[in-house]
């Protein structure tokens, strides 16, 4: 069954880019605005991951994973934040709050499949 | 770039690095030459492989060589490898050491990331609590040394393989760049060795990492190194190839089961310190 991953980015053209690699590495792709949007998807179904931007209008993305982790079944999905917020600790205020992974942008199709492979949704090709 | 100009690069490659190029791309070369060209204030790259002709070039063909012979290479490269290192290997090496510790060899360091990664490995994981790491990292190229003793890599650089928790607790932002906390740039001695070269004093490692290096050697290169490599493997000690790597099991060693490319030293067969 191919696993679903929830790309949340107010930028069309950055979950477009998001959708392309992805879909490259086998996933089925959905895409929400903003962490609101977000929420109700995964209220209907709890995709396989999410990539997360931080910096979202009506909900940011630290806000989602807190009200995510405490849905019924929101430990489940795998939460890799994708950021342009380098700062190490904001990014430790990310981790505290419930994400499992984090992708500092620029971001690009070798970065993705690292970190999805580092959270255990991608094997590892022998280089 | 001529047939000619490949030709050259071909026979610098062997003779100052054991390095067999064999069918490489012409884009893949320049790539790797680029830079030093523009060091060495050559208009091409072409350019500076003509440079090579002329008499008095061998320090400029040692760079080419050391430029030639650099891996890519990422954080925890290989990561049933490194698990298998954390959870069984290491611990068995460390029983009945003294204090724990273990001589460690990362041979062709490269740019230092595996020699990192087994650092932070014995700094954050539980199951090596009581293994001490004493790691030694070389590589043949000064500026790939120089840069992994900096500890200084960019922001793509540390997102291929690093977890992001031993990258904000064991590295500094610096501007665009992490840098290496000194505590773990501390915790690895930097050395530069051909390994095509006498290796006859090393040792003796409890484990030798030398992965994806003898591949890219020549024949006759890759098998000297090899039986070096052996020389230094201290009794009951661990050599440890590239996962694609997996020759036959060197005389006196036996495969582990854990990962491609490790080889024990069998009980009873170590060659007298």
């Amino acid at each position: 069954m191919m696993r679903i991953c929830l790309v949340v980015d107010d930028s069309r053209v950055v979950r477009k880019i998001a959708r392309r690699i992805l879909e490259g590495l086998g996933f089925e792709v959905a895409e929400a605005g903003d962490g609101v949007e977000a929420l109700a998807f995964c209220a209907a179904a709890m995709p396989d991951a999410v990539l997360l931007d931080w910096a979202m209008p009506t909900m940011d993305g630290l806000e989602f994973v807190k009200r995510l982790r405490a849905e019924p079944g929101g430990d489940a999905p795998l939460v890799l934040f994708c950021s342009s917020e380098t700062n190490p600790a904001e990014i430790g205020r990310a981790l505290d709050a419930g994400a499992d992974e984090y992708i500092m942008k620029p971001f690009d199709g070798d970065i993705i499949e690292a970190k999805l492979t580092e959270v255990g949704l991608l094997q590892e090709i022998a280089a | 770039m001529t047939p000619e100009h490949l030709a050259l690069l071909t026979e610098v490659a062997r003779v100052h690095a054991g390095l067999a190029l064999g069918n490489p791309s012409i884009f893949h070369l320049e790539t790797r030459l680029g830079s030093l060209a523009r060091r060495e204030a050559a208009s091409s790259v072409e350019a500076l492989i003509d440079r090579l002709k002329a008499p008095g070039s061998e320090a400029l063909a040692r760079a080419v060589a050391e430029a030639l012979a650099q891996p890519d290479t990422c954080f925890f490269r290989d990561r049933e490898v490194f698990h298998a290192l954390k959870t069984r290997i290491l611990p068995a090496l460390a029983q009945g050491k003294p204090g724990g510790e273990l001589r460690i060899w990362s041979a062709g360091c490269s740019t230092g990331q595996e020699a990192y990664s087994l650092a932070l490995m014995g700094a954050a994981a539980p199951e090596l609590a009581e293994v001490k790491l004493d790691i030694l990292a070389t590589d043949i190229s000064e500026r790939a040394l120089e840069k992994a003793a900096a500890g200084l890599y960019t922001q793509f650089e540390v997102q291929r393989g690093l977890p992001i928790r031993l990258l904000i607790d064991h590295f500094e932002r610096v501007d665009d760049n992490w840098r290496a906390a000194p505590r773990l740039r501390q915790s690895v001695r930097w050395g530069r060795v051909n390994l095509a070269a006498d290796l006859s004093r090393a040792g003796p490692f409890d484990l030798i990492l030398c992965r994806n290096v003898l591949s890219s050697f020549e024949p006759a290169a890759r098998e000297r190194t090899l039986q070096a490599l052996i020389a230094a493997v201290g009794p009951d000690g661990v050599l440890m190839l590239g996962a694609k790597e997996a020759f036959a099991a060197p005389e006196g060693f036996e495969a582990l089961r854990e990962a491609p490319g490790l080889f024990r030293r069998k009980a009873g067969r170590a060659k007298a310190a």
